[in-house]
């Protein structure tokens, strides 16, 4: 049976496509939104740390299967290798109805201003595509405010001199400190630093009908049983299923758009939850897939009008995928630090987000989520046995008396660090999957060094009795906080959209996931996604309402 | 049989007699064999447990063996570990055959230093002859040692870790008590 043409087709319903079905619904759009995955709960994993989308060794409690998924990972030296989703070497991102923001750790950044102007705060970085965004921070500053406002912020934002300036307060007060975060704010403020409380999209008071959180160790990477974590799933998804313009469905896989004779985009083609497959006509079709699922869509999706791919007329598409170089240090005490107040992560400073002497960007400076303890019996100190009597012995004593400062590197794009699609390797529908290849800006490796050297300082300071840094290698990035391969511009010939996220050559094809995204900032990119929703959806729903029908 | 390996087939086979044992056989899918194990036979499971028992050695605290790391692994060969069953299935013979080369003894025979040097050696990847070509030692150890410690330190619902007895001993209150054990100063 054909389905109804719709006027919206939106791809993916995590932090990005979810806010975008809820705005154009909420306008009076009929809306179809699809999900490869399917709603989750904590019943699925429980405390289960070998399912957690930390420790994801036994399969990804949030999606996808190793069965039905997989996708091609190129090395430096030209050797190709087939990987599953639970390889780290994937990069996936949650395929569940709200996505990351199930069982993220849940940390609510907005970007500074120079995070949109990084070429034009530092200059142009050899063998980087380093650019400015073609919208401002003012420009998204009323998108980030509805995403604390509806999805659902705690924080104080009067503690962060550094903080890019706002309108409104947060909706809910910061949550307190846990044990190892009040020994750093002392030791930070020593050094003349300026901690706060980390916003979190996590109800530290009863918010929008759901409960306060109860500080659970297994937050991060788990589903919150009491829907005390703020996601998509949980706030705009049922906004805009309640609209009753909207209808999610799940467990369907798009595979391509569709393309007519005459060049226009018509709709999407995909497989229902039986394997058939089926299409959806709309006026308009967003795709936020993900920033490693979004292009290969878009490559998939080839005519004659469109030979190498919707958007990719100048090569663009897949092009500087980026992640965040994680660093920092740990630091051993000899004195129980750990008091079982969850998720871990509870302070920040943001000294070291920018201006930095000699680095181009930085990034924020954290208390890490819970170490459970099989993440913890892989944390040793260089050159320490990773197993044996001596192994056991650190686990028993430092699993209580250890504390992690890490960030996120705001990391240089690099235009051969790309999705393509694979030539020959295909997933269980038959679609071909994502061909991974690239390596990190040597810049980075900079960066780190000078935020792992500042964390060690911090531990240092605070009491640790043994301290070390902690590194990342100088491969592919994406992982999670996967960005920038569909990228926005003023110019077609270096971006895939415009600053509406329209992808360029399309009068009805958006994009509103981290794909658009510039540069990464040097903070978890979660809200700014989600401000991107706002941003496109507000956009599309405000042409649509003066009469524009995208053709 | 390794076409690779160093020694004849007849040096083998008295080696073998050595050790009073056949090497690993690991059978297949047969949940309802005797020993209650999905895939490893008993002489894999012997192997592996005194493996698992240098990876993480009993002391006042269970080692590895006691704590289920082979009900653990053997759950997961079953599962989502099927990918690995080869490399279980060659690596343990490598390491059977290695050690009645080297000591003219089965791995569980070897006193627990004997036993931490051989696998000292495995981890950096010392043993190359044909059984263990192309860093197949480092790559089996790292997999076995990664193995044991999920099956150590994770949930007992996929068969290690009863009554989560590695929290215990690291002092993880499970289940958590929300609000009852709060650091006290």
């Amino acid at each position: 049976m054909k389905n109804n043409h719709v006027n919206a087709v939106v791809v993916g319903a995590g932090a990005g496509g979810g806010v975008v079905a809820k705005e154009l619904s909420a306008a009076g759009l009929i809306v179809v939104l699809f999900e490869r995955g399917d709603w989750v709960s904590f019943e699925d994993h429980d405390n289960d740390e070998l399912l957690s989308q930390r420790t994801t060794v036994l399969g990804n409690a949030f999606g996808p299967d190793d069965e039905k998924y997989r996708r091609v990972v190129v090395s430096d030296d030209g050797s190709t290798e087939i990987v599953y989703p639970s390889d780290g070497a994937y990069n996936n991102i949650a395929a569940c109805v709200g996505s990351g923001t199930v069982s993220y750790g849940a940390m609510a950044w907005r970007f500074m201003a120079e995070d949109f102007r990084m070429k034009s705060t530092y200059g142009p970085v050899e063998g980087s595509t380093l650019d400015d965004w073609p919208v401002s921070y003012d420009d998204l500053e009323h998108c980030y405010e509805k995403a604390e406002w509806e999805i659902g912020v705690a924080g104080d934002p009067s503690l962060n001199p550094f903080a890019a300036p706002r309108k409104k307060p947060y909706p809910m007060p910061p949550f307190a400190y846990n044990r190892e975060a009040t020994m750093l704010e002392s030791a930070m403020k020593r050094i003349g630093l300026h901690p706060f409380p980390i916003p979190m999209l996590r109800n530290s008071v009863p918010y929008s009908g759901r409960p306060a959180c109860v500080r659970r160790r297994t937050c991060c990477g788990f589903a919150c049983p009491l829907n005390a974590k703020c996601g998509t799933h949980n706030t705009v998804i049922p906004a805009a299923l309640s609209t009753g313009n909207c209808e999610l469905r799940t467990r369907c896989v798009v595979g391509g758009l569709i393309i007519d004779a005459s060049g226009r985009i018509t709709g999407v083609e995909y497989f229902d939850r039986d394997g058939t497959k089926q299409e959806q006509t709309a006026d308009i079709i967003v795709v936020a897939a993900s920033a490693t699922e979004t292009p290969r869509l878009l490559l998939n999706s080839t005519s004659k009008h469109f030979p190498s791919g919707v958007g990719n007329r100048y090569d663009w598409v897949g092009r500087n995928l980026q992640g965040h170089a994680y660093t920092g240090a740990f630091g051993l005490f000899e004195e129980d630090i750990f008091d079982d107040v969850g998720p871990g992560a509870t302070l920040a400073v943001s000294d070291f987000s920018h201006h930095n002497p000699g680095i181009v960007g930085g990034g924020i400076l954290a208390n890490e989520f819970t170490r459970l303890p099989y993440l913890f019996s892989g944390i040793r100190p260089p050159g320490s046995p990773m197993w044996g009597e001596e192994h056991k012995e650190f686990q028993r004593k430092y699993f209580r008396r250890n504390i992690q400062v890490v960030g996120p590197i705001q990391e240089m794009p690099f235009f051969d660090s790309r999705v393509q699609v694979d030539p020959s390797v295909r997933d269980s529908w038959g679609i071909p999957v994502v061909r991974l290849s690239g390596h990190r800006h040597p810049k980075d490796a900079e960066g780190c060094e000078f935020l792992s050297g500042k964390a060690e300082t911090i531990l240092k300071e605070a009491g640790a009795s043994r301290t070390w840094r902690h590194l990342p290698g100088s491969g592919l990035s994406g992982g999670q906080h996967q960005a920038g391969t569909c990228r926005m511009g003023d110019d077609p010939r270096t971006s895939v959209t415009d600053r509406f996220g329209r992808v360029h050559d399309t009068p009805n094809v958006f994009v509103s996931d981290a794909s658009l995204h510039v540069t990464n900032g040097g903070f978890n990119p979660a809200l700014t996604i989600m401000a991107l929703g706002y941003w496109v959806g507000e956009h599309i729903a405000g042409e649509w309402q003066k009469g524009n029908r995208f053709r | 049989m390794d076409s690779g390996s160093k020694i004849s087939r007849r040096d083998f086979i008295k080696l073998a007699a050595l050790g009073a044992g056949s090497l690993s056989l690991i059978a297949g899918c047969a949940p309802n064999r005797p020993s209650g194990r999905a895939v490893l036979s008993d002489d894999d499971a012997g192997l592996l447990g005194a493996i698992a028992d240098r990876i993480i050695p009993p002391d006042a605290w269970p080692g590895g063996r006691e704590n289920g790391v082979v009900a653990f692994i053997d759950r997961q060969l079953a599962g989502p570990y099927r990918r690995f069953t080869e490399d279980y299935r060659r690596g343990l013979d490598a390491v059977t055959e290695s050690c009645l080369e080297k000591y003219r003894k089965r791995f569980e025979s070897l006193s627990a230093e004997e036993q931490d040097s051989f696998l000292r050696e495995m981890e950096s990847g010392s043993l190359r002859d044909g059984k263990w070509k192309a860093g197949f030692s480092t790559r089996f150890f790292a997999m076995v040692r990664n193995h044991a410690m999920q099956a150590y330190y994770g949930s007992p619902r996929h068969g290690g870790n009863p009554d989560y007895a590695s929290y215990k001993m690291i002092g993880l209150d499970f289940p958590p008590v929300i609000g009852q054990n709060r650091y006290r100063p």
